[in-house]
């Protein structure tokens, strides 16, 4: 079979129906992840729009666009909204649903009608967010912390609900790739052999299997809090305020790592493709994704260093955070290795994997800082903190996710996006970020505390590089989506495996057919064995 | 390091001046976290783009590569090293943190109270203040801190310290400023619609200026400070450091109000407050609630609101008349004579 009579109108999971309802009742996982993908990178651009008005409002102290009260819902949206309806679905639920089967050489997800359920579960629970975010206002950030959250008088009660709900379409997916993993690999397919991304994504099912009933219990608890007055977390009715935050920092610490283990997965995948080599230890990378799962979940801690917890306690979390951080850096080591002797070939989603390694090395070592007990004491909930998180979550899991979506663009679309493009973005991506940022970090030294509408005027040059900078993110990632509406239409048509991975997704059509594979997957060669010569026909010729 | 380079690196790093030897100390572990960072981002980026570079792809043909596998030793080696660097800062951080939680000899002890969205300050001899926290230089003090509505945070950039104010609890806070001079603090945990106001001014004091605003008098840099001294209200002629309950226990005097309310668990013209607080009232209207702070509070300022029945409606108002450091002063004594107040911090 040639790729050019697999890619007949209709034999790829894009033709055959084309109706809206066959698109709404699909149990393709191709079609469940294309839609999850579409649907998160809308609320990218939501959340996004408000982070570009957080930061023109921070252009000048005092008022200057918004008055204090729309700022603090706004920054509550922000957070909603980019957590948990972007960053922890984007790259599971999307690239995982669409990549997870191809990579392991199954036709499908091992539900797929829970996998389709937990799209729409997403969705309400997104629609029920947004119309408390909107309607009722809420102004506590995306953290909840009682008891001001239990005594605004603005409307709690539906975003809690929403995340509520949004919490079972992560936990649903997750059980589903579970299953998948175990039981619907290609006969063959040994765990050792699997591509890392699926690791990764396997790592990042169990943590959202077992962390996120802890978010729903909280989550209720407070809406009962907040419609019942009991006083469960009110110290003046006997609670105590400081068990909420170990309860939402024991979800929402391994939360980080569930956006950011699947970017890892992909960083794995695009920097072996591109520099056309094994990764330098597979077993090191499987270890420190297996190492990050387990000890993501015992550094929550870190997070509450000056709510007056003991030292002890406090140092306990300290080691912790480190052993986890050790992880990452065997990562990042390892793809940094991975490069040496390759044949490199600079495409866009390489560079986004440059700049990730940087920015993820900054941003996990400031994370080693801010663990270290007493420099925490400074920069806890200061602009420090939040220039820390976004190296990690924009510097990190949004960086990954460009490299995806240009490393896969022709797998999920058939097409190529055009690549001078591509990499004039993704320097202006990085630019437009360390702009943003790096002055961020220096706020937090001086002490600009975070959440904050007003500030001193000392602080104010410091404001505007970084709102420069957030411009420049915005138009490059405006342009991004642009380009590649662009390209779904206009685009050079792709050949089957334009990148020459070995990768196994790459071994079917670019768009894969319905049920991806036509016969069984040929896996034989593995899926980081760059040792032979490319074969001239791609893919489908492969033994 | 030398204090010359220490203060280069501060201003590089846009890091306020350090008032403290804590807070020097604490930078010192900064420059080298921070140092370590940067160098290992360079090195890493660094690395990546000389491969990039050497190992670049001539012509679209891709060429095979050769299979590099590091054994997982080396790998584990050097999750090692590293591991043992960042063992060392965390070493030296886990002995500035206990440093900062332990309280010298001898500290001047201060209430702090956070409120939306203000700072209270109350010590046992000097003056009650919002807004501006007067200490002596070159004197360890302990700060006391609790938040009355929701948590706070109280933040004194200059001397690289951060403690939450929470309700229901307190925690607490020791600092040696060494020199005289006026120092931002903030309010670090979102609180609501002035969380980013909820500002105050540390001012400390030379000793002997100090001992004048004891006495008194308003020395030039708390005056800058812009924040309401209450010189008037809450002085005390005691000198010894007393806590707030007993400190409640001489207002109620001097305000006359154990002259209708006794502490033995008798009724009088008033309630008993002995077991007053969290127990169950019920009011000449039938209805039952709780006496909290809310409520203590509430009956001093408004006490025909909410009348408990079986007493002559006979209370006057105290609203206006009292500082509200003295309000939350006698509410924490009558806290302390609940039956349970043995047991609970």
């Amino acid at each position: 079979m040639t790729p050019t009579t697999e890619r007949h109108a209709g034999e790829s999971y894009l033709g055959g129906e084309r109706t809206l309802r066959s698109w709404l009742t699909t149990r393709d996982h191709k079609r469940i992840g294309l839609m999850f993908l579409i649907a998160t990178s809308l609320f990218l651009f939501v959340g996004g729009l408000f982070a570009l008005l957080l930061r023109l409002e921070l252009l000048a102290p005092r008022e200057t666009l918004m008055g204090p009260m729309t700022y603090n819902r706004m920054f509550t949206a922000h957070g909603v909204v980019m957590v948990w309806l972007f960053m922890i679905p984007a790259i599971p639920s999307g690239f995982g649903n669409f990549l997870l089967p191809l990579m392991i050489g199954a036709n499908d997800v091992a539900f797929p009608r829970l996998n389709l359920a937990s799209f729409y579960i997403y969705v309400a629970g997104a629609v029920v967010a947004l119309f408390g975010l909107f309607m009722g206002g809420a102004d506590t950030g995306w953290t909840f912390y009682v008891p001001y959250s239990a005594q605004t008088a603005t409307a709690v009660v539906p975003v809690l609900i929403g995340v509520f709900i949004l919490g079972w379409s992560s936990i649903v997916t997750g059980v589903n790739f579970i299953a998948t993993v175990h039981t619907m690999r290609a006969k063959g397919l040994q765990w050792m052999q699997m591509p890392l991304f699926v690791w990764a994504i396997y790592g990042t099912s169990v943590i959202q299997v077992l962390a996120t009933p802890v978010l729903g219990l909280v989550l209720l608890l407070i809406g009962m809090e907040h419609l019942f007055d009991w006083g469960i977390f009110d110290p003046r009715r006997g609670g105590d305020p400081v068990i909420f935050q170990h309860l939402f920092w024991f979800y929402s610490h391994p939360a980080v790592y569930i956006m950011v283990l699947p970017a890892m997965g992909v960083i794995s995948e695009v920097v072996c493709a591109f520099s056309r080599k094994n990764p330098l230890s597979y077993q090191a990378i499987v270890i420190a994704t297996v190492g990050i799962t387990f000890f993501g979940f015992l550094a929550w801690g870190h997070h509450m260093f000056t709510a007056g917890m003991s030292t002890f306690a406090a140092g306990s979390f300290g080691i912790l955070s480190m052993v986890v951080a050790i992880f990452s850096a065997i990562k990042v080591f390892t793809w940094t290795g991975t490069l040496y002797q390759g044949s490199i070939s600079l495409k866009a989603p390489l560079l986004y994997v440059l700049a990730f390694l940087f920015l993820f090395v900054f941003g996990g070592m400031t994370g080693v800082a801010v663990a270290t007990m007493s420099l925490d004491v400074h920069w806890h909930d200061t602009y420090f903190v939040v220039a820390h998180f976004h190296f990690i979550m924009v510097g990190g899991t949004l960086t990954a996710f460009l490299a995806a979506v240009h490393y896969w663009f022709p797998k999920v679309t058939g097409r190529n996006y055009p690549e001078t493009w591509g990499v004039a973005m993704a320097v202006l991506v990085f630019i437009g970020f360390n702009v943003t940022f790096v002055p961020q970090f220096l706020l937090g030294n001086l002490g600009m505390p975070r959440r904050y509408y007003d500030y001193p005027e000392s602080m104010q040059w410091l404001h505007v590089i970084s709102t420069g900078g957030s411009w420049l993110l915005g138009i490059a990632l405006l342009t991004t989506v642009l380009y590649l509406a662009w390209s779904l239409r206009h685009g050079a048509v792709a050949t089957d495996n334009p990148w020459h991975s070995a990768g196994f997704e790459w071994r079917t059509a670019s768009p894969p057919p319905p049920y991806n594979f036509p016969g069984s997957p040929a896996l034989h060669r593995g899926a980081y064995d760059y040792t032979g010569q490319e074969p001239p026909e791609g893919p489908a010729a492969l033994p | 390091m030398i204090p010359a380079s220490a203060d280069l690196m501060r201003d590089v790093l846009f890091l306020p001046e350090a008032a403290s030897r804590q807070a020097r100390d604490i930078d010192a572990l900064h420059f080298w976290v921070i140092s370590a960072t940067m160098l290992g981002a360079l090195a890493v980026g660094l690395t990546a783009l000389v491969f990039l570079v050497k190992y670049r792809r001539m012509g679209d043909r891709p060429r095979p590569t050769r299979f590099i596998a590091l054994p997982v030793k080396y790998e584990l080696a050097m999750a090692g090293l590293l591991l043992g660097l960042f063992l060392a800062w965390w070493f030296v951080g886990y002995r500035q943190m206990i440093a900062l939680q332990r309280a010298p000899e001898g500290a001047l002890e201060i209430y702090v109270t956070g409120k939306q969205w203000m700072w209270k300050f109350a010590s046992a001899d000097g003056p009650d203040t919002v807004g501006v926290l007067v200490v002596p230089a070159a004197r360890p003090v302990r700060l006391l801190i609790t938040a009355r509505d929701v948590v706070h945070s109280f933040f004194v950039p200059a001397l690289r310290v951060k403690q939450d104010a929470i309700p229901g609890r307190y925690t607490s806070l020791s600092f040696t400023i060494d020199r005289p001079g006026s120092f931002p603090v903030y309010c670090a945990e979102y609180c609501g619609l002035s969380h980013s106001r909820m500002w105050a001014t540390l001012v400390a004091l030379p000793p002997e200026e100090y001992q004048r605003w004891l006495e008194g008098a308003v020395p030039p840099a708390v005056g800058e400070a812009g924040g309401n001294a209450d010189i008037a209200g809450g002085r005390l002629g005691e000198r010894e450091a007393i806590s707030i309950a007993q400190r409640g226990e001489q207002q109620a005097a001097r305000y006359g109000c154990l002259a209708c309310h006794t502490v033995d668990g008798q009724p009088h013209i008033g309630p008993t407050w002995r077991g007053l607080f969290g127990s169950e009232r019920v009011l000449v209207t039938g209805q039952r609630l709780v006496a909290d702070a809310a409520y203590l509070t509430q009956s001093m300022m408004r006490p025909m609101e909410d009348l408990v029945a079986g007493y002559p409606p006979v209370m006057p108002t105290y609203q206006g008349q009292m500082e509200p450091a003295d309000v939350a002063a006698i509410v924490e004594y009558i806290k302390s004579l609940r039956h349970d107040a043995g047991r609970a911090p």
